[in-house]
Formats: structure tokens, C-alpha cells, sequence
């Protein structure tokens, strides 16, 4: 106990002369600190396990090679490791993979442009000016309930709440919405495809 | 009604790493020995 009045600079003396129990002091005083800095940027505890790891081994190779030199500023420079640590094991995950093209292997295999044509961009649209119309076709319970679930992005307990019914009654709702679109679209042979 | 982008802040919590890795940073301490001969540096890990 009485080691937890020593500073850190005396702690590390110590143990650079040889005495272990030292070590387990700083790092008694110091882990949650370091691990917790670790685990904010990594959040995974895991991992954060190992860089705490990695972090103190090059702590221990340091202090035992007596490269260590800067006195009074323990803390910060075991922070500067872990940070360091850190910004490798982003760097390695991060990593894009190298592909390079071949004959028998197009880059553009892997390459795509998923967004819509000029064309498809207007369909699209227009298939939703068209919804939109049909929509205004249905009863007003069914039409409020359907846009707040799908324009809206409301759950059916919200929905439920707001306009003061049961959420069965929500549900029901929406299926007869969904029911009459349906119906409106076969009845006048609308096409809507994009 | 707004969406809810916030992910339930963490609960805070005295974060702390596992006892093991713990117990062996002091093992491997305790092992460790690092010995300069010259401009070399060896490390002799005792088992």
C-alpha cells in the first residue's frame, strides 16, 4: 500500500534496478487508464487486451535495456506507446487489398457502378411521382399509417401512439393499404418497375 | 419524428485489462533479461 505514495519516476528507478514488484505497482496504478484509452478508440476488449499487452512489453524491453530517459513522465510516454499501437492496428486492418489486372482477370469483375443510369435514375422517379398519386387514392386511415411506416420511418407502437389506436388496429391498417394499392394498380393495369 | 442515430452511450465503467494479461506482463518481466554486449542487445527469456 505504502507504494501507492511512490512516484511514478521512483517506481520505474526501482524497477530498472530490479525490483519487479514495482512493476506490478505501475501497472496497478496505471491499467485502467491505458485500457481505457485503448478501449475508446478500439472498442473491442479483445484487442484492447492485446495492445495493453503489446504496450507493456515494449515498456518492460525499454525500461530493461535502461534506454529510458525521460523521468517524471511515465504515464504520457506509455500513453504515446499504446497510441502508436493503436494507429498499427488500425493500419493493418484498414489495409486495402492489391488486386492487379491479369488477362484472364478484369479489374472491372470486382469494379461495379451500382448507381442508376440517366434513364433508371428517371424511372425511378417517375415510379415514385406515381406512388405517390396512388397513395392519395386510398382512406385517410390507411394512407396516414402507410406514410408514417414507410415515408416516415416510424415503428407501429409510434404509429399506435400518435394516432391513438391499438397497434392491431395499425397493422390492419397498412395490410388494407397495401391491399387497396394493390388492388387500385391491377384494377387501371398500372406498371410500376424500375 | 426524428430518428435516433445515438447508439446507447456506453456505460461507464471502470474499464480494466483481463488479469491474465496482467499476470503475464509480470511473468514475462520477471523473465526477461536483456543483456548489451557492444552495440548488440540480446534478450534471454528464462523459463
Amino acid at each position: 500500500m505504502a507504494d501507492l505514495h511512490i512516484p511514478d519516476a521512483l517506481l520505474v528507478k526501482k524497477y530498472v534496478e530490479g525490483n519487479e514488484s514495482a512493476l506490478a505497482t505501475l501497472i496497478k496504478r496505471h491499467e485502467s487508464k491505458i485500457y481505457g484509452f485503448i478501449y475508446s478508440k478500439i472498442a473491442d476488449r479483445d484487442i484492447s487486451n492485446d495492445i495493453f499487452q503489446d504496450t507493456f512489453i515494449k515498456v518492460i524491453k525499454t525500461l530493461k535495456s535502461n534506454s529510458y530517459n525521460e523521468e517524471g513522465k511515465f504515464l504520457p510516454w506509455v500513453m504515446r506507446i499504446s497510441h502508436n499501437l493503436i494507429v498499427d492496428h488500425f493500419r493493418k486492418t484498414k489495409k486495402m487489398p492489391m488486386y492487379r489486372e491479369t488477362e484472364e482477370f478484369s479489374i472491372f469483375s470486382i469494379m461495379s457502378d451500382d448507381s442508376l443510369t440517366i434513364e433508371g435514375q428517371m424511372i425511378a422517379d417517375q415510379v415514385e411521382v406515381d406512388l405517390k398519386k396512388l397513395i392519395e387514392e386510398l382512406p385517410d386511415d390507411q394512407k396516414e399509417v402507410l406514410l408514417m411506416r414507410m415515408y416516415q420511418d416510424m415503428s407501429f407502437k409510434e404509429i399506435s401512439e400518435i394516432t391513438d389506436v391499438s397497434i392491431n388496429t395499425a397493422l390492419g391498417r397498412m395490410r388494407y393499404a397495401l391491399m387497396n394499392l394493390r388492388k387500385i394498380i391491377d384494377k387501371h393495369q398500372i406498371i410500376l418497375t424500375n | 419524428m426524428a430518428k435516433i442515430y445515438s447508439k446507447k452511450a456506453q456505460a461507464a465503467q471502470n474499464l480494466k485489462p483481463k488479469k491474465e494479461v496482467v499476470s503475464f506482463l509480470l511473468n514475462y518481466s520477471q523473465a526477461l533479461s536483456i543483456v548489451k554486449i557492444e552495440n548488440k542487445s540480446f534478450e534471454i527469456i528464462a523459463n
